[in-house]
């Protein structure tokens, strides 16, 4: 009801304002009666007036401008000449008009008042012949007319009626809205920019004085400022609604045109944005919905046998978080087939075909947003024509902005974009080399890395001449800013201090003297003299009243060199990356209790948080913490691994916690201590007798424990997985492995996905567990004793029902798993066992792709 | 404005009389009086690293950010004695305010555009791109500076 209220008060305001001009342009009319634009333009006035009229079924004010469009429309269209008598009545349906406003902006109704004579007059005058108004011969009419407009005789009645209108009853809401141009708006927004510069020169200059009154005023002066910007810039802001306002027609006309069922939902339509960022945003946004809607949401049919609603949901999603806007565009459709991707890259030349295997989930997921890439089968008039996603994100990049996407299979696709809320104002890092300022954009900036001590050049290492940093494992890339600006080193000191910066998908340290604040700056263009420097994105005037230079992240990467490498090379370089991470895992390491060094692979861990102790409350007997408006249940883990020795130790505050969640649950792991990231492989095994550890390895040189986290979970927190084991989309997995280690790392990974996990440890054990349960998907290690997977594979093969079901080969060492690649196998796939993202999609594509073996209810399938 | 006041650069004296006049070495210069925004005393700059050495940096104009070019190297001068600061002429152009360093401020000239002659074939270097004419005063020569190829040749520098 209120948003009707408010269009309604939008279609007055735009009356008002339209009937305004219409007198204007009446008037001009009668000067330039031929004038076909004038005509054109009275015309569109009153078609749109009619128009919202009955969108909100004024019936009346509907009747008496239908029959006036008719009129004008024959006008416009040269079938009549305009005559004094035919101006008046148009001014008098104009007068109408705005009665019959005036008392819709009063009562909510259109008034008594039929203007049924009016209406009959127009009528009239539309159907009678246009030879009655016509004089003989062309040019004597033209003639009349102008006599008619030198005597002003038609515009007499009608302005005899408005002087009374306009003084009574001028509108009251088109007095609380005035239009204002943009470019008055952008000059407001510049000076305010010159006034927040000028209030920093002036904090500056108070703080070396000692003077009460000037302080007082300063401080005033801040106030009014800060309040001043604010609502500037709340005058360029526009709701995202302004653009969304379209989806829904876009989102029906691709259903019917796709013979698709799609309903779509918006979420923080009155999330606001810079009118520039709207605008810019605009396209890539229809874009994102067009793509959902074509690739996304599969068919009803597909929808159907896929066991989800027929009515695929489209969700659009706004919100501010952190001083940026964020923007979700997700689909509940099929998601993004990332082997699909891959094959495609190859067959499109933009990856070899090796590379492309190597590439993780995620990177190869990004692969879309390359140009020139389009999943779709069939190019269709809607999407598909392979330009469109680079474009989005080079567009969402321009305005610093950020594009990612998120996709399981089966369930959906979702594309956030985080965007800034203005341009103007941007919030960046002031650093100083070579006793010069420089400020580097926030949007760039990933994190500081101080190296201290005598040693800190060592943490400097050469490859072949070029300096790189060993950042948690890999290498970054270093530039020294006084050498890219050829400014004087800086003497000897005590600590290095380093920028880690993102430039495009590529990430450098850039070395810097010192590192000062952060600090709101208002970006200022450099002259058409600098303007062929490439290494800075403009100046801004700092507190102190001097220029200091913006720094341009993409130039100074490319003028140093770190990121001159050609794509070619980028891409062997990623190459590398992934080829280490077949063979190795990214894995979590801390310390709980008694256990110095325990262990988690990263890939089931959500986020690390720390919370102070105070905010840990207690929900449901359970010690819990509220995180991202969810009740986040804690588990102490040195409690659940029965190590209660150094319980005495004071508790730590803040208390660090490991997050891991599925979907809409989440839990934390209350430890001791994080203690790195290691990324390696893990080349001792040996499984462990303990409950809740699953073995341990060696670690970064030092023996670690594999915590069990089914076992964690399972213990404390138990309701955390009963929801999850009663939703159906989880599958049966069947995991024949030898070692306990092995079989307890995947089972952690695939639980953690809702799949029920039976597991057995040779042949026999695994017939068995068959004969008593429906599995979907086998993963079997390739070396299953006695005589490997094969036997298992020709033992279900004697049994009809065993026939189709999927099997999965392990493998543990990566040239296997390359020599096998070649030949015709045994088993539907094979995949390294220490990948454990990789077993869980090819679990998960293997189940899908076998739909028919129903799902019978199960316990969760713990074997003993 | 400024291209109005130009008509005459091909050749002809200027429209307008009146002349901003400064030292440069031991140069003296005019420039259109109406091309002038104003004059300063020296700034407080800051440096642009690998812009052209032309470019002696950046001042903050009440808000505005100018670039200022030294003129001594823009006419390939000897650089200025230790301790000489030297003086700003914002001028204005087709892309906003630029400042010129100059070593001295002169006055505001009348001149007599019968005095007016074309620049002597015989000029070298940058000089001879710069300067669109002389006024023949009865002390001294009036070297007539084009500010729009002062400003536009340290552009094209820009990129080296």
């Amino acid at each position: 009801m209120q948003e009707d209220q408010d269009v309604i008060r939008e279609f007055l305001v735009e009356s008002h304002e339209n009937l305004s001009r219409l007198d204007q342009d009446l008037v001009e009319l009668e000067t330039h009666p031929t004038d076909a634009a004038l005509l054109a333009s009275i015309f569109r006035t009153i078609h749109t007036i009619k128009g919202t009229c009955g969108f909100f079924a004024f019936s009346t004010l509907e009747k008496i401008t239908h029959q006036a469009e008719s009129l004008l429309s024959q006008l416009r269209d040269g079938q009549r000449e305009l005559s004094p008598s035919l101006v008046s009545m148009i001014l008098e349906t104009v007068d109408a008009t705005r009665k019959v406003l005036a008392s819709i902006e009063a009562t909510g109704e259109e008034g008594p008042e039929p203007f049924d004579d009016l209406t009959e007059r127009l009528r009239l005058a539309a159907q009678s012949p246009a030879g009655n108004e016509r004089r003989p011969g062309k040019e004597k009419q033209r003639a009349s007319t102008r006599k008619g407009r030198a005597a002003t005789v038609p515009a007499e009645p009608a302005r005899k009626a408005r002087p009374e209108e306009d003084a009574t009853k001028s509108s009251a809401v088109a007095d609380a809205n005035i239009r204002v141009g943009v470019v008055l708006l952008d000059k407001l927004m510049d000076l305010v920019g010159e006034l927040v510069l000028t209030r920093n020169q002036i904090l500056q200059f108070n703080t070396e004085r000692e003077d009460a009154a000037l302080s007082a005023t300063s401080q005033r002066l801040n106030l009014i400022t800060t309040e001043l910007q604010e609502s500037v810039m709340k005058t360029r802001m526009q709701p995202i609604g302004m653009v969304w306002n379209k989806l829904p027609r876009v989102v029906r006309d691709m259903a019917v045109a796709l013979d698709k069922q799609i309903r779509l939902e918006m979420d923080g339509a009155e999330t606001e944005l810079d009118r520039t960022i709207i605008e810019a945003i605009k396209d890539p946004l229809v874009h994102l919905v067009r793509n959902s809607c074509d690739h996304g949401i599969e068919a009803p049919g597909v929808r159907q046998r896929a066991g989800k609603p027929l009515q695929g949901t489209l969700t659009l999603r706004a919100y501010h978080e952190g001083g940026q806007v964020n923007i979700e565009i997700g689909d509940d459709g099929a998601g993004i087939d990332v082997a699909e991707v891959r094959r495609l890259a190859i067959e499109k030349g933009l990856l070899q075909s090796d590379a492309a295997q190597k590439l993780s989930d995620r990177e190869a997921l990004n692969l879309i947003f390359q140009p020139g890439f389009s999943t779709a089968q069939t190019v269709t008039n809607v999407s598909g024509r392979g330009v469109g996603m680079d474009v989005v994100k080079s567009n969402i990049e321009k305005i610093g902005g950020i594009v990612d996407v998120f996709s399981r299979p089966g369930q959906g696709t979702t594309v956030k974009l985080k965007i800034p809320l203005t341009l103007a104002i941007i919030p960046g890092l002031v650093v100083t080399s070579g006793g010069e300022r420089f400020v580097i954009p926030q949007v760039s900036l990933l994190e500081l890395i101080r190296l201290e001590g005598d040693s800190s050049d060592k943490h400097i290492e050469r490859v072949h001449g070029a300096p790189v940093y060993r950042r948690r494992g890999s290498l970054l890339p270093i530039a020294y800013l006084n050498q890219v600006l050829g400014l004087q080193p800086a003497e000897k000191a005590a600590a290095l201090n380093m920028v880690v910066l993102q430039a495009e998908d590529r990430q450098f340290g850039l070395v810097v003297d010192g590192i000062n604040d952060t600090q709101e700056i208002v970006v200022k263009p450099l002259g058409k003299q600098l303007k062929g420097l490439t290494v800075y994105a403009g100046a801004t005037i700092m507190g102190d009243g001097r220029v200091a230079l913006i720094l341009d992240v993409l130039g100074i990467g490319q003028h140093s060199g770190v990121l001159s490498e050609s794509r070619e090379q980028a891409r062997g370089a990623a190459e590398q990356r992934t080829r280490a991470r077949i063979d190795q895992q990214r894995l979590l390491l801390f310390r709980a209790g008694a256990f110095e060094r325990l262990v988690l692979p990263l890939s089931l861990v959500a986020r690390l948080e720390e919370f102070p102790r105070s905010s840990i409350e207690s929900a449901g007997g359970c010690q819990a913490v509220q995180y991202r408006n969810q009740i986040l249940p804690l588990v102490l883990l040195e409690n659940v691994l029965e190590f209660g020795g150094k319980g005495a130790e004071p508790a730590a505050d803040p208390v660090q916690v490991v997050v891991i969640n599925d979907g809409d649950r989440s839990i934390g792991l209350e430890v001791d201590q994080i203690l790195d990231v290691a990324e390696e492989e893990v080349n001792v095994r040996q499984s462990s007798p303990r409950k809740g550890l699953l073995g341990s390895g060696v670690v970064g040189k030092r023996v670690a424990d594999f915590l069990d986290l089914n076992y964690v979970l399972s213990a404390p927190a138990g309701y955390w997985f009963r929801g999850q084991h009663g939703s159906d989309r989880g599958k049966n997995v069947l995991i024949a492995e030898e070692s306990p280690f092995a079989r307890g790392l995947i089972r952690s990974s695939l639980e953690m996905a809702g799949h029920r996990v039976i597991e057995a440890a040779n042949l026999d054990t695994a017939i068995r567990a068959l004969e008593q349960r429906p599995v979907d998907v086998i993963v079997a290690a390739l070396d299953l004793p006695p005589q490997g997977s094969s036997a298992l594979r020709a033992a279900m093969d004697c049994r009809p029902e065993w026939k189709e079901i999927p099997l999965l080969a392990l493998t543990e060492s990566p040239e296997r798993l390359r020599e096998l690649a070649g030949q015709a196998p045994n088993f539907d796939d094979c995949q390294s066992e220490r990948d454990l993202d990789a077993v869980l999609e090819a679990v998960e594509r293997l189940a899908s792709a076998r739909n028919a073996v129903q799902v019978a209810p199960l316990c969760a399938g713990k074997e003993s | 404005m400024a291209t109005d006041a130009w008509t005459a650069k091909t050749g002809g004296p200027q429209k307008s009389n009146q002349f901003a006049t400064f030292f440069v070495a031991d140069l003296f210069f005019g420039v259109d009086v109406l091309c002038v925004q104003e004059v300063l005393r020296s700034q407080q700059m800051t440096n642009v690293p690998k812009a052209p050495e032309v470019i002696e940096g950046l001042i903050n104009l009440r808000g505005q950010i100018v670039t200022a070019i030294d003129m001594r190297r823009r006419l390939e001068l000897p650089p200025r004695g230790n301790g000489k600061t030297p003086m700003n002429m914002v001028v204005r152009t087709e892309d906003g305010a630029v400042s010129l360093l100059v070593d001295e401020i002169g006055d505001v000239l009348d001149v007599d555009s019968a005095t007016w002659e074309r620049t002597p074939e015989s000029l070298a270097g940058s000089a001879r791109e710069l300067i669109c004419g002389v006024y023949k005063l009865k002390d001294r020569l009036l070297l007539v500076l084009d500010t729009d190829k002062t400003v536009e040749i340290a552009a094209a520098m820009g990129s080296a």
